[in-house]
């Protein structure tokens, strides 16, 4: 593939514990001031020292939510770092390395190479700082060799620097003169943007939504909303003993009238079931954000799989109906956890917000540009309440209030008392499936398969392979489609944007092809399935290539 | 006063300890201030609570009582938030909830409803079923000794710990009536024979005093709560056995300033 000018692959890579995450944010931020579109992926290891982790940030004047397997410049803070990605390395790319933990003999043997030797610790002496400024030392000389000014870029430095601000910019200044600029850069044009990650974006729209309380225990890559919220002021949370507790502590959140949030990822959301089940029957809001990695089981924890989308889907015992939706960038997140958490309280059931490793922890500009706000629902406060009346949605009150609110997971009369009646059992059952035909009659008005281009060939994915389908397809003449309600399944939408194509491809980071299996229940045969499952999220180029082999 | 019964049909065996339950708890309801209850029952006879009493109830999922409880409270402090839970519910299925609500302090009422028996799946041993007893599912009697829940819930500092029984209805009605309005984690332990499966009442009558007054420390009130261990033939000591106030949970989760998200989108630039 090639790189558009002005695109820029960057990886920095080191054990954990040496802080190429934050190294790689500051970059990013950098570049934001700069007017660059910034995406950076993560990729760790599940331990907490040692081990291999590397951010690669992609930094363009348009859009690019997607790696390339072709880097620019590689920041390498231990041998490893060397090892695994100077072969990606461009011709004429910059290697930046650590010669304090880096030997010469280590280095790769490629003459086009602009190799620069740096020594942290040397830095740190001489500007009199400290070794967590390393970081700093090693962003400033990056700036350098880029190309960036000092002046303009040491101020959006300094903004993400608050502790020890003035010996971080002496450290700053110190390591700039130690290097030569070897790129020119100017500035890529737009203003900047806010970096979120797809967790903070979905913990954001489910604050406009009017979130309230958030529960959780803490699972990969579900945690960043917990720990994001708990520092939000406003926003309740709490970490009980277990996803148990969890699910059961938001349905008494919810019923209590507080809009209420959960998340977690498949192990954790299988502990859960329980509630989604109790959420439909009792219809006791509840959104989850259901974050998922690689399974089965504990699986790889810090890796990337979709492979929950049909658990999701039947997840909890009986007869029932979930709202589901599968967000593919920082944006759709903000928009789709807003829209779950309004759904789940408008409709009085559960909510699951499909995110996945990659979503969850990649870094994305935010654009902010759809509305999400609190929607209104029908309450009635009075005495002769019933719970369940009416023949679809019924009114929420809430006890403290002069209305009786009997909540149950039993089948029910109106008051919410147990029935095992056969008609009885079988009217309130029938109270439900209208409700869950309202939803689909408003979803029929609203935003559920979105499509980008035309063509002969569609390709079909879900959640945050977005970024890399949209990069990966530039100038193919296809024509992109994705769901963004998977329950219910927007059948007749999806039939009809595809109805003009004569060859759909599907794109999943699963091993079974799981939205190929749904489409194919839904009367819609796919002809071409590229899976991806090792953890890794497609490259721009192998995503290419292989769509490419298909056509 | 008030009906607080309502005309639902019960379905409890006759002679069914659970009646015991429900007049004491009917009784305190208006001394407590009914409008603030919410009733949140698990699954099992007792469980029918909810179907029975006239004030806002939370029919949860078997073992889930105690976390329900903690999000209504959490939700909103001015409820009163009682659990009537089973043995089965809450010493077999939900018994890490009850340690952690215990050990963090909900400002919750845990009324357990202990018959030593799954009595509406037909008679297996619980938690606190005595070994060798013989249930449906061991004919051969059951192979576990009890758990002793009262010095259970002592040893994790359960703020309140208390111990009634169904055939003593003065005592039951002052010890619920204490348990709720004890700002705290309050445990209420009642012996609830159930005369289908596993009838203790007549023993039990027998064997049950009331303490004098609460023990004097501690080490004295676990002392006490070992005196019966729920296999033993000792005497049975009830009223409360532990009473301490400190901070409660929820009061700590308050939160009320406003989200900025304007500053928070500003920041991340
Ligand atoms: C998750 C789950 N497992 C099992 C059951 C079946 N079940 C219903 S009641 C019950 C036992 C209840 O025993 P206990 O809590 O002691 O109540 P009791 O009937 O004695 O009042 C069981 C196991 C269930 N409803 N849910
Ligand atoms: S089975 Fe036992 S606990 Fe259940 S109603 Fe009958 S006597 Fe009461
Ligand atoms: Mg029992």
């Amino acid at each position: 593939m090639e790189n558009k000018e002005k695109d820029i692959q960057i990886i920095i890579a080191g054990a954990a514990g040496q802080g190429s995450k934050k190294a790689g944010h500051l970059i990013g931020k950098l570049f934001n001031s700069y007017g660059f579109r910034v995406f950076i992926h993560e990729d760790y290891e599940s331990v907490i020292r040692g081990g291999h982790n590397f951010s690669q940030i992609s930094v363009s004047k348009e859009e690019c939510n997607a790696i390339s397997d072709k880097i620019d410049f590689l920041l390498a803070l231990n041998k490893d770092a060397v090892e695994n990605h100077s072969r990606k390395m461009k011709e004429e790319g910059v290697l930046i390395y650590d010669s304090d933990s880096i030997k010469e003999e280590d280095l790769p043997s490629r003459a086009d190479l602009n190799i620069v030797p740096v020594s942290l610790n040397e830095i740190i002496k001489e500007a009199e700082g400290i070794d967590l400024m390393k970081n700093t030392a090693l962003v400033s000389l990056f700036m350098k060799v880029v190309g960036m000014d000092f002046e303009k870029a040491s101020a959006a430095l300094k903004k993400e620097l608050p502790v020890k601000t003035e010996e971080n910019m002496r450290v700053a200044r110190t390591a700039f003169e130690k290097v030569d600029k070897l790129r020119e850069l100017k500035e890529g044009g737009s203003h900047s943007l806010p970096l979120l990650a797809g967790n903070e974006a979905a913990a954001l729209g489910a604050i406009n939504a009017g979130l309230e309380s958030y529960f959780a225990y803490p699972m990969t890559p579900s945690t960043g909303i917990l720990n994001f919220l708990s520092k939000t002021k406003g926003v309740k949370t709490f970490q009980p003993e277990s996803e148990l507790a969890v699910i059961n502590m938001g349905l008494g959140s919810s019923y209590a009238g507080k809009r209420t949030m959960v998340g977690t990822s498949g192990g954790g959301f299988a502990l859960m079931t329980e509630g989604i089940s109790f959420s439909a029957q009792a219809e006791i809001p509840i959104c989850v954000a259901l974050s998922q990695r690689m399974g089965p089981a504990t699986g790889v924890p810090t890796y990337q799989a979709q492979a929950d989308l049909l658990f999701a889907s039947s997840s909890g015992h009986g007869d029932m109906m979930r709202f589901i939706v599968a967000p593919g960038d920082a944006d759709e997140a903000y928009e789709l956890t807003g829209k779950a958490l309004n759904i789940s309280w408008k409709y009085q059931l559960p909510s699951i917000v499909l995110l996945d490793k990659e979503l969850s922890e990649n870094t994305y500009g935010f654009k902010g540009e759809s509305e999400v706000f609190k929607e209104d629902v029908v309450t009635e406060d009075k005495e002769d309440y019933e719970r369940y009346a009416g023949e679809s949605i019924s009114p929420l009150a809430f006890p403290g209030g002069r209305a009786m609110v009997k909540a149950t997971g039993y089948e029910h009369d109106s008051k919410g008392i147990a029935v095992e009646d056969a008609n009885k059992v079988k009217e309130m059952h029938e109270k439900r499936l209208r409700k869950y035909e309202n939803l689909r009659e408003e979803l029929k008005r609203t935003d559920t398969v979105r499509t980008c281009g035309e063509g002969d060939v569609a390709i079909v994915f879900w959640g945050s392979t977005k970024g890399v389908v949209m990069e990966a397809t530039k100038g193919m003449g296809v024509k992109i489609v994705w769901p963004l309600v998977i329950q219910p399944f927007p059948e007749k939408k999806m039939k009809e944007v595809l109805s003009g194509t004569s060859k759909i491809i599907c794109v999943e980071t699963n091993a079974t092809g799981q939205l190929a299996k749904m489409l194919r229940c839904y009367g819609t045969e796919v002809e071409g399935q590229v899976l991806k499952y090792d953890g890794r999220p497609f490259t721009i180029e192998e995503l290419k290539e292989r769509i490419e082999s298909l056509l | 006063m008030e009906n607080l019964i309502l005309s639902t049909k019960n379905t409890w065996c006759p002679g069914c300890g659970n009646f015991g339950i429900q007049n004491a708890f009917k009784e305190v309801l208006p001394e407590v201030g009914k409008e603030r209850v919410v009733l949140v029952t698990g699954i099992g006879c007792h469980g029918k609570m909810a179907d029975y009493i006239n004030v806002s109830s939370f029919y949860a999922l078997h073992g889930r009582t105690i976390p329900v409880a903690t999000g209504i409270k959490s939700a909103n402090n001015d409820l009163q938030v009682i659990c009537c839970a089973g043995d089965g519910d809450v010493y077999n299925e939900g018994i890490s909830h009850l340690l952690h609500a215990a050990k963090r302090n909900s400002n919750i009422t845990v009324i357990v409803h202990d018959n030593h028996v799954f009595s509406l799946t037909v008679k297996q041993p619980t938690s606190t079923s005595p070994e060798g007893f013989t249930g449906s599912s061991t004919p051969e009697g059951h192979p576990e000794r009890p758990l002793n829940p009262v010095d259970l819930m002592l040893s994790v500092k359960a703020s309140f710990v208390a111990r009634s029984f169904v055939g003593k209805q003065g005592h039951l009605k002052e010890v619920i009536k204490e348990g709720i309005e004890h700002k705290g984690f309050s445990f209420i332990e009642v012996l609830q024979p159930c005369v289908a499966w596993y009838n203790t009442f007549p023993e039990y009558a027998k064997r049950v005093y009331e303490m004098k007054e609460i023990p004097s420390s501690f080490k004295e009130a676990r002392e006490k709560a070992q005196e019966w261990d729920y296999s033993n033939e000792a005497d049975i000591p009830l009223g409360v056995f532990y009473k301490e106030q400190k901070e409660v949970l929820e009061d700590k989760l308050e939160k009320t300033t406003e989200v900025d998200i304007g500053a928070i989108l500003e920041k991340s630039k």
